[in-house]
């Protein structure tokens, strides 16, 4: 394998982005999924929907949406200009929000989906036995959904990874910056250096086969269990 | 009766041998002059041209895997050749249909001076161009900054679009102050659009010829013959001059 310092440097970008966008949504992820999965409220159904909406929603969509949004006509780019940050298009935060936009729910179903399975009755117990909602949380709930945060993590990085059409709209493929790794393909391509289009997007497909290969022999014998 | 029908049947087959149809692969810096070169060409020829727009060298990507383009006009002089090199052109079709002249543009009034001198003063946030690597209004805007002494001090501020098209866009939602992009997106019946504007001299950079071919798709299409004469005619070449370019 002879990637060169570019690549190098885009798959090293890429691995930055998915992982910071993962630990945000671990973390504004796992609120919502608890709250879909408990909720009766009628406004549930919306919510649910509006999470889902990256799954179906062209990228290009998205895309035009944050680029106008975040620009320095924009509501958000408005704000971050009045807060001294500039605008984001065009800078690697930038790519963090779109990220997680584009791959929440990635993340909140599959915790929504463990968090379901669990259950009333464990709660029940640790109500009885005078636990906190926040100490049942995480002794209970965190322990038993672990399955669901592998899973949703993995999902999440992988997706964020596979990102393209967006980072592609509001990137402006910046070397460092913004140039992630499908973008890099894609320049490869344009430029017709297949040898190198083919060195990286092997890469990326043996990656996206591993993770899936790891997802996937992990949960066959949980099944069985359950 | 007998003379009516065989009036219908001449009608018939006439409307066939002029109705054709032909596929045509537009460099998207081309898009605006094209489709209004399109409309002339359906009304006066009967054909009828159906375009896509968008990178050169993502067009070479998909003609030499089999696209079904039959007529190429690049936004170079050197993919047509390649094609041709390697068989997916019809020899001795290829010609420059449009020089393309580079332009410094910004969205606002009065941003960009004359002589492109607000280069100088970097008050600016980003500097959008085509990627230089794949499109030749990008690499001539290099040339530009490089012959200006400028292109160490401008470069951290280049955001790259996709094509042409993007680049535009990138200024044009104000997300960057300024942007090389070509004259004819700005351009129209020997003016400017709006914004403001350095129009680059052409002594800054290799002049950017942009050659069409019949693709080896269109060999036999009379269509796509017929759209390559069109384009070499005054009608055309009006259009063409009248969204900024030069003719060779």
């Amino acid at each position: 394998m002879l990637l060169t310092d570019s690549d190098l440097q885009a798959i090293w970008l890429t691995i930055r982005l998915a992982g910071i966008t993962t630990l945000i949504l671990l973390l504004i992820g796992t609120p919502i999924a608890w709250w879909l999965a408990r909720s009766r409220a009628w406004w549930k159904g919306p919510v649910g929907a509006v999470v889902a909406l990256p799954l179906v929603l062209p990228p290009s969509v998205l895309g035009f949406y944050l680029l106008l949004a975040m620009g320095p006509n924009g509501p958000f780019g408005q704000l971050t200009q009045s807060l001294g940050l500039g605008t984001l298009p065009f800078t690697f935060w930038g790519l963090v929000i779109a990220s997680v936009f584009y791959s929440l729910p990635f993340m909140v179903q599959p915790l929504q989906n463990a968090f379901e399975g669990i259950g009333e009755r464990p709660l029940e117990v640790a109500a009885t036995l005078r636990a906190s909602p926040v100490d049942t949380f995480f002794s209970v709930v965190l322990p038993l959904a672990r399955p669901g945060f592998i899973t949703a993590g993995i999902l999440t990085f992988a997706h964020t990874v596979g990102e393209f059409g967006v980072v592609l709209m509001i990137g402006g493929n910046i070397p460092g910056v913004t140039r992630v790794a499908s973008v890099q393909i894609y320049d490869h391509v344009e430029a017709m250096e297949y040898a190198d289009a083919h060195r990286l997007a092997a890469v990326m497909l043996v990656f996206s086969f591993t993770v899936l290969l790891a997802m996937y022999t992990r949960r066959s014998p949980a099944r069985k269990a359950a | 009766m007998k003379r009516l029908s065989a009036l219908f049947v001449t009608l018939l087959t006439a409307a066939g041998l002029h109705a054709g149809e032909v596929q045509v692969a537009v460099a998207a810096n081309f898009t605006a002059p094209m489709q209004q070169i399109a409309a002339d060409f359906a009304r006066d020829t009967g054909h009828k041209a159906v375009l896509s727009f968008g990178a050169t060298g993502k067009f070479y990507a998909q003609i030499v895997n089999g696209a079904p383009f039959e007529v190429f006009l690049a936004a170079d002089d050197t993919t047509p050749a390649r094609l041709e090199k390697e068989g997916h052109a019809v020899p001795g079709s290829r010609f420059t249909y449009a020089v393309g002249k580079l332009v410094l543009w910004s969205a606002k009034a009065d941003f960009v001076d004359a002589k492109g001198d607000v280069l100088k003063g970097g008050n600016f946030n980003k500097v959008s161009i085509a990627n230089p690597k794949t499109a030749p209004y990008g690499a001539a805007a290099v040339e530009t900054l490089k012959k200006l002494n400028l292109l160490d001090a401008v470069q951290p501020k280049f955001v790259q679009g996709e094509n042409i098209s993007q680049t535009l866009q990138f200024v044009h939602t104000g997300n960057a102050d300024l942007g090389f992009v070509a004259l004819s997106q700005v351009f129209k019946d020997g003016k400017l659009n709006g914004g403001s504007a350095w129009i680059v001299p052409g002594e800054f950079h290799e002049p950017i010829y942009q050659d069409a071919a019949i693709l080896a798709k269109g060999k036999d299409n009379a269509a796509a013959t017929a759209l390559l004469a069109y384009l070499k005619g005054d009608k055309a070449r009006a259009v063409i001059r009248s969204f900024g370019y030069d003719l060779r």
